[in-house]
């Protein structure tokens, strides 16, 4: 390329990029910078500008917080078991429908998309009524069948409140991993399935010797989608239970530190420094499944 | 040989018959909501849960519209009639979500071209930072979002929520990887030529990237629409919530009124279930896109 043409296409494409550039580094850049150096600040809501540097104060009192402590075990106890367990479950439902015809398969994948698009709050509020003591569906079925003796405070007891969270975070996550693992089986190469079939393959080993592999890219990204997911659960928690019965959440501290907290009303680097946290967490976590993928 | 296609035909059917049972479960919530909201309060009150309504009433529609209300529109001066605070929740909220869509689509389709097919300096960085933004999570950085859009003004007003949705950079990845399609030799020819950059993105680039746009639009719409926790944060006034938030509020004051809330959910759930019903065929595209070396 000329160097006329290479300064053309380097203006141009940044003209093109240029509305887009202003909301992303306005309004997901900024705030992320102003995220970071908030958390070594001791800024709340009322301070103007950034506060007075701490270092890294907050987040040895971080450290020291039983609240957050237990937050961030709750937030590990929720991803360890949704993630593979949406893994899992999309898996089995997609291998079962992929085949089936175009009506029949939208109509699944349509259902079990459903709770995805109801959205969190509709969802929430009509599982709280489900998991009533007293005229919620779940004691009556439980009883009905013999299963439990007496009505469980599903929601209010630290026994079962966290479990219950659990389940609705995977009725309303399975959607999406379901319709790339459709897309993903019946874009493996047919010539080899067929190959292994003639030298006397099983369904199984056809499965796990040639489809799974095929499939990795696509559960690298599922596994990648459903933990930041589940590490983003709140609306679940802020509507069942405020962080109650043992089921607090770091985002849910997040924001009850930023808006709720009395005594430390509206503490911002505190709030921030969680955040920090919480996104090395994550960006840990998905490097890990990259690296695992990688290696198989 | 007879022995294992007895075996498949016999797992092809329990199969079948898992799925249903599944596909049930995943659809009783949404059963709930929507016979809830015409049960009487007898009916929900019942320790023995009625499964069908004995009688089918409008008394918590009634209740839900009979509470606070507001005017259907502001704009400047320019005032609407009054409507029940419900309706007005939703006219915000398809405002909302609409405003979202068309600014991510613009902006998205355009950078996204911009990326795939144009090669200027900074271009790799950008797409890394992009890529890197996209797995962090979103509600991190709603605390210092909110001091930015106060210190803009902009505070209380949907566009506090609608900016930041344009802001991620989801569009920006997936339509680039609708535009990667595009020959290079349709743009060579449209710039021999003389195109202007305008006049090919706009009737070459776009058309040819419509399917991209088509799923980013019902994407954008829908996860704004549920986007509960930023609206949560950026709105304060009860004439700017959202249904979603407007529910919410609800349900914390009076969250023993079941069937008021089952109304209320209904009409934040319904729309919403519609427009993905008749757009699912680009819904599930952009979807499968979005992961494609993802």
């Amino acid at each position: 390329m000329s160097r006329a043409l290479v300064r053309r296409e380097t203006i141009s494409g940044y003209l093109f990029l240029l509305p887009s550039l202003i909301f992303f580094v306005g309004f997901v850049i900024i705030p992320m910078v102003i995220c970071i150096v908030n958390s070594l600040t001791d800024a709340n809501m009322n301070t103007q500008g950034l506060g007075n540097f701490v270092g890294l104060t907050n987040f040895i009192d971080l450290w020291k917080d039983k609240t957050f402590r237990e937050a961030l075990w709750n937030t590990f106890v929720i991803v360890i078991v949704s993630v593979p367990a949406v893994c899992a479950f999309s898996l089995w439902v997609s291998s079962a429908i992929y085949k089936l015809n175009g009506k029949l398969l939208s109509a699944f994948r349509c259902i079990f998309y459903l709770p995805v698009v109801t959205g969190s709050v509709a969802v929430t509020v009509v599982w709280k009524w489900m998991y009533d003591n007293y005229t919620g569906v779940f004691n009556y079925v439980l009883k009905s069948a013999g299963l439990i003796e007496k009505n469980i405070n599903w929601l209010g007891d630290p026994k079962y409140a966290l479990g219950c969270i659990i389940l609705i975070l995977f009725t309303t996550s399975v959607g999406q991993p379901i319709v790339l693992y459709v897309s993903a089986l019946g874009n493996v190469d047919q010539s080899l399935v067929e190959a292994a079939q003639v030298d006397g393959a099983t369904n199984f080993q056809v499965f796990w010797k040639i489809k799974w592999p095929q499939m990795m890219p696509t559960t690298l990204y599922i596994l990648v989608i459903t933990t930041i997911n589940s590490f983003q659960c709140f609306a679940l928690i802020q509507l069942l239970t405020q962080g109650g019965s043992g089921t607090n959440t770091v985002m849910y501290y997040i924001y009850y530190t930023a808006f709720k907290l009395t005594e430390k009303a509206g503490h911002f680097g505190y709030a921030n420094a969680m955040g920090v946290i919480l996104a090395i967490f994550i960006g840990l976590l998905s490097a890990l499944q990259f690296k695992l993928a990688k290696e198989k | 040989m007879n022995l294992t296609s007895n075996r498949s035909r016999a797992y092809k059917v329990l199969s079948m018959i898992i799925l249903l049972v599944l596909a049930f479960l995943f659809l009783f919530p949404l059963y709930w909501i929507v016979t809830g909201a015409f049960k009487t309060s007898q009916d929900i009150y019942s320790t023995t849960p009625v499964f069908w309504p004995s009688q089918w009433t409008m008394a918590n529609f009634a209740k839900l519209f009979d509470r606070r209300s507001a005017p259907l529109f502001q704009l400047g001066s320019l005032v609407g009639p009054t409507v029940p605070g419900a309706i007005r929740w939703l006219v915000n909220t398809v405002f909302m979500a609409v405003a979202a869509m068309v600014l991510t689509c613009l902006t998205a389709s355009m950078a996204g071209y911009a990326l795939a097919k144009k090669r200027f300096v900074g271009r790799t960085l950008l797409f890394s930072l992009i890529v890197c933004a996209m797995a962090l999570p979103k509600q991190v950085i709603l605390i210092p979002l909110l001091k930015e859009m106060s210190a803009l003004n902009l505070y209380d007003t949907l566009w506090a929520v609608i900016f930041p949705t344009v802001g991620w950079p989801f569009g920006v990845f997936l339509m680039k990887q609708f535009s990667e399609g595009i020959p290079g030799e349709i743009l060579e020819a449209a710039r021999v030529d003389g195109a202007s950059e305008a006049r090919t993105f706009f009737s070459i680039v776009l058309p040819m990237v419509k399917p991209g746009v088509g799923a980013l639009a019902i994407f954008t719409f829908i996860n704004s629409w549920n986007d509960y926790f930023m609206q949560l944060v950026m709105l304060a006034s009860s004439s700017n919530y959202t249904i979603s938030l407007g529910i919410a509020t609800m349900q914390a004051e009076t969250s023993i009124d079941m069937g008021l809330l089952m109304a209320g959910a209904a009409l934040a759930a319904i729309p919403i279930i519609l427009v993905f019903l008749v757009f699912q065929k680009y819904f599930t595209q952009g979807i499968t896109m979005g992961a494609v070396k993802g």
